[in-house]
């Protein structure tokens, strides 16, 4: 369907962005969604990204100004806990780093190529000049 | 009625099922979809959305994708705000006929639009949404200049700064003309709820959001949204920008109630100096040479006489 052009369309024609019927959108979280091919959310812009944020869970407190803060819907959040960031709509700008408030971030830009374990490993320990 | 969101703190907001989807084009860093998120997650009821031309609505349907996973609709530059005051009058006349399949749903009906379309473009329909008094709500994502065309002035443009129409150059410092106050234009209306927000402070911003749902009538909005490509700043500075923006009293938080009773809503502990808020934007880069200088100064006049009457409103509740 995605590659049917917007003009071999009948007119009329409907496109719908769930499968079947959803009664409360609002109450459904959206690993329970049926998106089709039509929501933006089946597509991805992982390759705007030049940085990639890396989250690391030792240090969250999962005060969640990274989700309110993330324009991209990225911050995966369920249940009052921060659990990680959907690389598939992140695009890498960097708000996530600025606004954690802990001491070491708990989440840091690297670059896109970096790896993530190897990152992880070596985490800036806690700067005491700041308070 | 149906019952509104409780949202206490942070963590009870988090469980909020977003229906604003990523993947959608706008810039990183743009702080458009922070204040959408913010508006749709204040409400658990269905939505009637539009958006007016502008970064919003190039971004967030292009085909063959859409990232709003509700009702929506955009038409033209002008008459988002229209459009979604004729569906809220259909769904009124179809509710007094008993038309309705499930009459106890509630949607909320909201639309939203740049400064170009609110300001400018769409000024007119607006005014006459306010005056019929539908239940509507108007939000602006106030960026103060057309983003979405290549960064043209527009009436929210503050002096000074320099944009593709009204550029900074060996004659001049770019748009010389002063923002227009919308928010007391549209408070003018005497309409049951105006109100500035800025999406650093959600708090304040889902109150007034919820606040301007419960009410019978139109509600205007405006927010203060920073544009990392047109304010010239780095992408991860966003909420830093709308700190400065709201702690300079650039963008004072306040909330204005059947067209007089106004309250300011956010004060600052320690002001920050407006120097500061426009040495943070690229296009404000030409002021700090020095025949340009008197004008940080006037920025700074400017700003404090416009808190001094905000303050002067507050206490006469006029």
């Amino acid at each position: 369907m995605a590659n049917t052009g917007w003009n071999e369309f009948e007119i009329g024609a409907m496109l719908r962005t769930f499968e079947g019927k959803i009664d409360d959108i609002a109450g459904t979280l959206q690993e329970d969604r049926a998106y089709t091919q039509n929501s933006s959310f089946s597509a991805s812009v992982a390759d705007w990204r030049i940085e990639k944020p890396v989250f690391n869970k030792d240090f969250c407190i999962d005060c969640q100004f990274c989700w309110i803060y993330c324009p991209d819907i990225s911050i995966i959040s369920r249940d009052k806990k921060m659990i990680g960031v959907d690389m598939d709509h992140c695009k890498g700008c960097g708000i996530c780093v600025e606004v954690c408030p802990t001491n070491p971030k708990s989440l840091l830009m690297f670059s896109e190529q970096a790896d993530e374990e190897a990152e992880l490993a070596q985490w800036p320990a806690k700067d005491k000049e700041k308070k | 009625m149906s019952e509104m969101k409780k949202i206490k703190n942070l963590k009870e907001f988090s469980t909020s099922a977003d229906r604003f989807e990523g993947a959608n084009l706008l810039c990183p860093g743009c702080a458009h979809s922070i204040i959408v998120r913010e508006v749709l997650n204040a409400t658990n009821d269905d939505l009637v959305l539009s958006a007016s031309t502008g970064c919003l609505e190039v971004c967030t349907a292009v085909y063959p994708y859409t990232s709003w996973d509700a009702s929506w609709i955009h038409i033209g530059f002008e008459n988002g705000s229209t459009a979604v005051a004729g569906a809220e009058a259909m769904y009124k006349a179809l509710k007094t006929k008993g038309r309705l399949k499930q009459p106890d749903r509630n949607p909320k009906f909201v639309s939203f639009a740049g400064d170009g379309a609110s300001y400018d473009i769409g000024f007119q329909w607006i005014s006459g949404c306010m005056e019929r008094g539908h239940n509507i709500m108007h939000v602006v994502l106030d960026n103060e200049v057309y983003a979405n065309t290549g960064g043209q002035r527009s009436s929210s443009t503050p002096i000074g700064s320099s944009s593709t129409t009204a550029p900074a150059g060996r004659v001049s410092y770019g748009e010389k003309k002063n923002k227009k106050d919308m928010v007391a234009i549209m408070a003018s209306h005497n309409i049951p709820y105006a109100a500035q927000v800025a999406p650093n402070k959600w708090k304040d911003m889902v109150k007034k959001i919820q606040h301007g749902f419960a009410v019978d009538g139109p509600v205007f909005i405006n927010a203060v949204s920073p544009c990392t490509t047109e304010w010239k700043f780095d992408p991860k500075d966003t909420m830093h920008l709308t700190d400065l923006s709201t702690d300079s009293l650039v963008f004072p938080l306040y909330e204005i109630i059947d067209g007089h009773e106004l309250n300011i809503t956010y004060r600052p502990k320690d002001v920050v100096p407006v120097e500061e808020y426009l040495a943070a934007q690229g296009r404000f880069k030409h002021l700090f040479k020095d025949e340009y200088k008197y004008l940080i100064k006037e920025w700074q006049e400017r700003v404090d006489a416009q808190w001094a009457h905000l303050n002067r409103r507050e206490e006469a509740r006029v």
